[in-house]
C-alpha cells in the first residue's frame, strides 16, 4: 500500500540531485573581477591583450588570481581592494578604444557554467546599481517622420520643377498647397509612386499626406527599438557589466545598470538625445545681422557653433538629412592637413540624398547640427566645394583630436528616433545590497529554524520528513529561479520567505488527517494512505487560488510586485510537488515496508488496532 | 503531543450574530479610515524623490535636518528616521524644473554642510504619471485576483461559497489599508504585493474550511446533522491544521519584521494583520455567509454513499 516502485524512487532521487546541482553555484560566490572590453571593431580582444595586461599589472605591482578569454572579454580575477589601482593600470596601459570596467565573476567551477548552471541572478536592490525608467516622447518621433516625408515630396516636386507653398503640418498629416489645380494634377501621380504607405488625398488646390493607423503603429514601435539599440551602443560605452534594457509598456524603456553607482555620468551618456542633422546655411550676411538683432527669417533659425569661439550662423529648419543615414563614424585625421576629422560612411538611401544635395548647392555652405539635450550647435559647416556622391563624408572643424572622438563617438552610438525623458530613477548602494541580501537570508532562516523545531517537536518523525520535504522545496525553487535566470529582488527574498510559511500547511493538512485517521481506529499503514488521500484535494484547491492571484501578480504588476510573483508561483508549484510526492516518498521508504506496524511516530499514540489480517502488505502494487 | 484535540465541537455558528457584528464594526471603522485619513502613499505612487542617507558617526537630529531642507525651499519635505537616528529618510515633492539628481545633490550640499560624515545611501525618483499606472494596475489585478478566484470556487463548489469566500477575503483586505490608513504607515509597492498576496492566502484558508464542509454534507454519519452543527465540526475538526499553518506563516512573517530591516517592514505589517484577520475571516465570516446565503446539503451535490472503508 505505501510503497512507490523503484522507479519512482529514483525519478525523486534524479530531481533532488538535479535541483543540488542547479543550486549549487549559489555557495561558490562571486569575486571582484576587472573586465577588458572594446568598442571598436579594429581592436581585438587576445592574447596579445591579456599580455599587455598582465605586465600593467606587474609593473604597478598588482597581484591577480589569473584571467581568462570568455565572450569577446578579458577577466581579471582581482581582489576588493586592488580592483580600483588594477582598473586603472589596466586603463592607463591599454588606452584609448578599451572599455576597463569593474565587474564580478562567479567562483563556481567551468563545468557548473557548461549546463548553464549559474547563481540566482540579482535585482539592483541586491547588488546595487542605478536603475531609469525613460518615456519615449512620440510626439517627436511622429514628427520627425513628417518632416522626412516633407522633405522627400519637396525633392520629388523640386524634380519636376513644381513650385508650391509653406507645408502645414498637423498631428499625422501634412498639407501641401499648389499653386493651380494642373500643378496637383501633375504632381499626383508622380507623389503616388514615390511615396508608398502614406495615403494622400488631393482637396481644392492642397494635397493632403495621411500617415494611416498601421504606419503610425510602425512608426512608434520602431521609435522605441531604435532607441533601445541606441542606448545598447551607450551602456557599452558606459562598460557596465551586464546591463538590462527593456521594453517596458507601449512607450517606455527601462534601463538596469549593476554596480553603476556614479548616476550622474550614468545620466549624461543615456541621457544624451544627441541627433545629427545636416541642413544648408544662408551666408547673406545682412540677413545674418538682422536675425541677430532678434529679426530671424522664416524658415530659418540661428545656431552657434561649437568649441570655445561660437559664432552665429543663419541655417535653415528645413532637415536635408539625419544621423539616422550614418552607417559608421570613425575620428581620424584629414591627409592634406593633418587635422582631427570625423569620416562618416552613410548607407544607400543617406547617399542618394547627400549626392543630390551637394549636386544642387554646388559652392554653398552646409551645416551639420548636433542636437544635444534640447540645444542646437553646429559642429561643423563646410563649404560644398564639388558634389559628393560615394557616400563617404569627411567632417573636419574639430578642435582636438579629442573633440572628434566625442563627435564620432556620439554618431556611431547612434541617434534617437525620438527624445527621452526619464520619469523613474533609483540608485541603490552597493553597501545597502549587500545588507537587504543578509536581512533577507536572516529573516528567512530565523523563520525557517522556527517552523522545523515546531514540526518535528509536534510531530516527531513525520514531522522531521515534512521538515526535509522543505528543505527540498527551497532546493527546487532556488534550483528552478537559479536554471530560468529570473532577477532575485528582495521582494523575491520576502516570497521565498512567505511560500516556505505556507508551503507547511499541506504537510500540516497530511499530518492532521493522518492523525485523524488514526483517531477513528484506522491501522497505521492505512491512516498514512488515506492521510495523504483525503489531503489531496483541499491541498490542490487551496493551491490552485493561491496560484490564481500570483498569476495575477505576474501578469499585472510591474517592479517589486512582479518580483514577488515570480518567486511566489514558482514557489507554489514547487512546494506542491515537495509536500505531496517528496515527503510521501520518505515515509513510504521508512514505514512502507513494515509489515506488521503498530505505530507511527506523529507526535500521538492510539491503541492500534490488532493486526487481524496483514494480507494487505503483499498485494499492493502502488 | 497534541494541542487541539476537541472532545465536542465548538458552537462557532452560534456565535455568528456577534461575530457579524464585530466584523461589520471592524469595517466600517477600516473605511472610515481609508476616507477621512487616506493611505499614506509612498513616492512610487505620488512621485517625487526619495533620498536615504546615512550617518556615519553622529546621531542626525530630524528637526536640524529638516529645517536645513527647508531652507532649499523645495516645497513640501518629509524627513523621518528609518528605524537609528543614523538613517534618515528625506522625500521630496517633484519639481518640473530641476532633475532629481540635481535635488539629491543640493540636499546633499546642505546636510554636508551640518554634519560632515552624512553619505547618501540611495535615491529614487519617479515622476508623476508612473504612479498613476501602478495604481490603475493594482486595481486590475485585484479586479483579476478576485474574478479568477470567485470562477474558480464557482467551479470546484459552488456559487455561495465563491461569493461567501471573496467576501470574507475583501473584508481583510480593507481592513489592512484601514490599518495603514490609521497608523498613516508608508504604503509602498512591496506592501501592494504583501496586500496582494493576502488575498491568495486568505482564500486558501476558506478553502480549507469549505472542503472541510463539503465532506461533512457529503458524509453519511453527518447526514442527522443541521447545517450548523456540521460547519461546526468541520471549522472544529481543522482547527488544529488552521493555527498550525497559520503560526508557521506568522513565524516567517515575524521573522521578516525583526530580521528583514525597513525594506522589508510595510510588507511583513501588510502580512501580519493579514494573517490574523485571514484565520478570523475564514472562520467566523466565511462560514455565516454561508449560512445566510442559504447554503444546504443540497448545495454540494449529490449525498455519496457512506463510502466503504478501502480497508482490504
Amino acid at each position: 500500500m505505501n510503497r512507490y516502485p523503484l522507479w519512482k524512487y529514483l525519478l525523486i532521487l534524479f530531481t533532488l540531485v538535479l535541483a543540488g546541482i542547479y543550486t549549487l553555484p549559489n555557495f561558490y560566490g562571486v569575486t571582484p573581477a576587472i573586465q577588458i572590453s572594446t568598442n571598436r571593431q579594429s581592436l581585438a580582444i587576445n592574447e596579445e591583450t591579456e599580455k599587455r595586461v598582465a605586465e600593467a599589472l606587474q609593473k604597478a605591482n598588482i597581484a591577480h588570481d589569473g584571467m581568462f578569454i570568455a565572450g569577446g572579454s578579458l577577466k581579471v580575477r582581482v581582489t576588493d581592494a586592488t580592483k580600483i589601482s588594477a582598473r586603472d593600470a589596466i586603463d592607463n596601459a591599454l588606452g584609448e578604444g578599451y572599455i576597463v570596467a569593474q565587474n564580478q565573476i562567479a567562483n563556481s567551477p567551468e563545468w557548473l557554467s557548461k549546463i548553464n548552471a549559474n547563481p540566482l541572478f540579482l535585482g539592483l536592490d541586491l547588488r546595487g546599481g542605478v536603475h531609469f525608467t525613460m518615456q519615449v516622447d512620440m510626439k517627436a518621433a511622429l514628427d520627425k517622420t513628417l518632416d522626412r516625408y516633407a522633405g522627400d515630396v519637396r525633392r520629388e516636386l523640386r524634380k519636376m520643377k513644381i513650385r508650391t507653398g509653406n507645408v502645414r503640418k498637423t498631428e499625422n498629416s501634412l498639407t501641401i498647397p499648389f499653386q493651380d489645380a494642373a500643378d496637383l494634377q501633375k504632381a499626383f501621380p508622380e507623389l503616388q509612386k514615390h511615396m508608398e504607405g502614406v495615403q494622400l488625398t488631393a482637396n481644392g488646390n492642397d494635397l493632403t499626406l495621411t500617415l494611416p493607423e498601421n504606419l503610425l503603429l510602425q512608426i512608434r514601435n520602431d521609435a522605441v527599438k531604435q532607441n533601445i539599440n541606441t542606448l545598447h551602443n551607450r551602456v557599452n560605452e558606459l562598460g557596465t557589466a551586464e546591463p538590462v534594457i527593456q521594453q517596458a509598456g507601449a512607450d517606455r524603456i527601462v534601463v538596469q545598470l549593476p554596480g553603476m553607482t556614479d548616476t550622474a555620468k550614468a545620466k549624461d551618456i543615456i541621457g544624451r538625445t544627441a541627433t545629427l542633422e545636416v541642413r544648408m546655411v544662408d551666408m547673406d550676411s545682412s540677413l545674418l545681422a538682422q536675425a541677430q538683432a532678434g529679426n530671424v527669417p522664416d524658415g530659418f533659425e540661428l545656431l552657434y557653433t561649437s568649441g570655445d569661439h561660437p559664432y552665429p550662423m543663419l541655417v535653415s529648419k528645413q532637415v536635408e538629412l539625419t544621423g539616422d543615414n550614418i552607417n559608421s563614424a570613425q575620428a581620424g585625421f584629414e591627409h592634406q592637413t593633418n587635422r582631427p576629422s570625423v569620416n562618416l560612411s552613410l548607407d544607400s538611401s543617406g547617399s542618394s540624398i547627400f549626392a543630390d544635395l551637394t549636386t544642387a548647392n554646388k559652392g554653398k555652405v552646409m551645416a551639420m547640427v548636433l542636437i544635444d539635450q534640447g540645444k542646437a550647435e553646429v559642429v561643423t559647416a563646410p563649404r560644398i566645394n564639388e558634389p559628393i556622391t560615394g557616400g563617404r563624408v569627411q567632417i573636419t572643424g574639430m578642435g582636438s583630436a579629442a573633440e572628434a572622438n566625442d563627435v564620432a563617438l556620439l554618431l556611431r552610438a547612434g541617434s534617437l528616433a525620438a527624445p527621452m525623458t526619464i520619469v523613474e530613477e533609483r540608485t541603490i548602494g552597493p553597501s545597502l545590497g549587500a545588507e537587504n541580501i543578509s536581512k533577507g537570508v536572516n529573516s528567512t532562516l530565523w523563520g525557517f529554524a522556527a517552523v522545523a523545531v515546531f514540526m518535528i517537536l509536534y510531530y516527531r518523525l513525520i514531522g522531521l520528513f515534512s521538515t526535509i520535504a522543505l528543505v527540498a522545496n527551497i532546493l527546487f525553487l532556488i534550483a528552478i529561479l537559479s536554471f530560468l535566470q529570473a532577477t532575485m529582488t528582495l521582494p523575491g527574498i520576502a516570497a521565498l520567505a512567505l511560500t516556505l510559511g505556507m508551503a507547511i500547511d499541506s504537510n500540516v493538512l497530511i499530518n492532521e488527517r493522518i492523525r485523524d485517521e488514526l483517531r477513528e481506529g484506522k491501522k497505521p499503514q492505512v491512516a498514512i494512505k488515506e492521510g495523504y488521500d483525503h489531503a489531496w484535494d483541499t491541498i490542490l484547491d487551496s493551491n490552485l487560488t493561491s496560484l490564481i492571484a500570483g498569476v495575477a501578480l505576474l501578469i499585472f504588476g510591474s517592479g517589486p510586485v512582479r518580483g514577488f510573483a515570480i518567486v511566489h508561483v514558482i514557489g507554489i508549484a514547487t512546494s506542491i510537488y515537495s509536500s505531496v510526492v517528496v515527503s510521501r516518498a520518505l515515509v513510504n521508504l521508512w514505514y512502507g515496508r513494515q509489515r506488521k506496524l503498530k505505530h507511527i511516530s506523529i507526535g500521538v499514540s492510539y491503541p492500534a488496532v490488532i493486526d487481524r489480517d496483514a494480507d494487505w502488505a503483499t498485494e499492493t502494487k502502488d | 503531543m497534541e494541542l487541539f484535540r476537541f472532545k465536542r465541537d465548538i458552537p462557532f455558528m452560534s456565535y455568528g450574530k456577534l461575530t457579524t457584528f464585530i466584523s461589520l464594526v471592524t469595517f466600517v471603522l477600516a473605511v472610515v479610515f481609508l476616507f477621512t485619513r487616506g493611505l499614506n502613499f509612498s513616492v512610487e505612487f505620488t512621485g517625487g524623490t526619495l533620498m536615504e542617507v546615512e550617518y556615519a558617526q553622529t546621531s542626525a537630529d530630524l528637526n536640524q535636518v529638516r529645517h536645513s531642507v527647508e531652507t532649499l525651499n523645495i516645497g513640501e519635505v518629509q524627513v523621518q528616521a528609518l528605524g537609528t537616528n543614523k538613517h534618515i529618510m528625506i522625500r521630496l515633492p517633484n519639481k518640473s524644473d530641476e532633475s532629481s539628481a540635481q535635488l539629491s545633490n543640493k540636499v546633499m550640499e546642505v546636510l554636508k554642510k551640518d554634519a560632515s560624515d552624512v553619505s547618501l545611501r540611495q535615491v529614487e525618483f519617479i515622476g508623476p504619471s508612473v504612479g498613476e499606472e501602478l495604481v490603475s494596475n493594482g486595481l486590475i489585478a485585484l479586479g483579476m485576483v478576485v474574478v479568477g478566484i470567485i470562477v474558480y470556487l464557482s467551479m470546484r463548489f459552488e456559487w455561495r461559497f465563491a461569493v461567501s469566500a471573496i467576501i470574507a477575503n475583501m473584508h481583510d483586505i480593507v481592513i489592512i489599508l484601514g490599518c495603514f490608513a490609521f497608523f498613516q504607515w508608508e504604503f509602498s509597492l512591496t506592501v501592494l504585493a504583501g496586500v496582494l498576496a493576502v488575498l491568495g492566502y486568505s482564500v486558501n484558508e476558506s478553502v480549507v474550511v469549505f472542503d472541510r464542509i463539503r465532506e461533512n454534507f457529503r458524509k453519511g454519519s453527518m447526514r442527522n446533522k443541521t447545517v450548523n452543527e456540521v460547519i461546526d465540526n468541520a471549522i472544529t475538526s481543522t482547527m488544529g491544521r488552521t493555527v498550525i499553518t497559520h503560526g508557521s506563516t506568522e513565524a516567517m512573517v515575524l521573522s521578516m519584521l525583526i530580521f528583514g530591516g525597513a525594506a522589508l517592514n510595510g510588507f511583513a505589517l501588510a502580512l501580519t494583520i493579514g494573517i490574523v484577520f485571514g484565520i478570523y475571516s475564514s472562520v467566523l465570516v466565511a462560514s455565516p455567509l454561508l449560512i445566510m446565503f442559504g447554503m444546504d446539503r443540497s448545495n454540494v451535490g449529490k449525498v455519496a454513499q457512506e463510502k466503504e472503508e478501502v480497508v482490504v
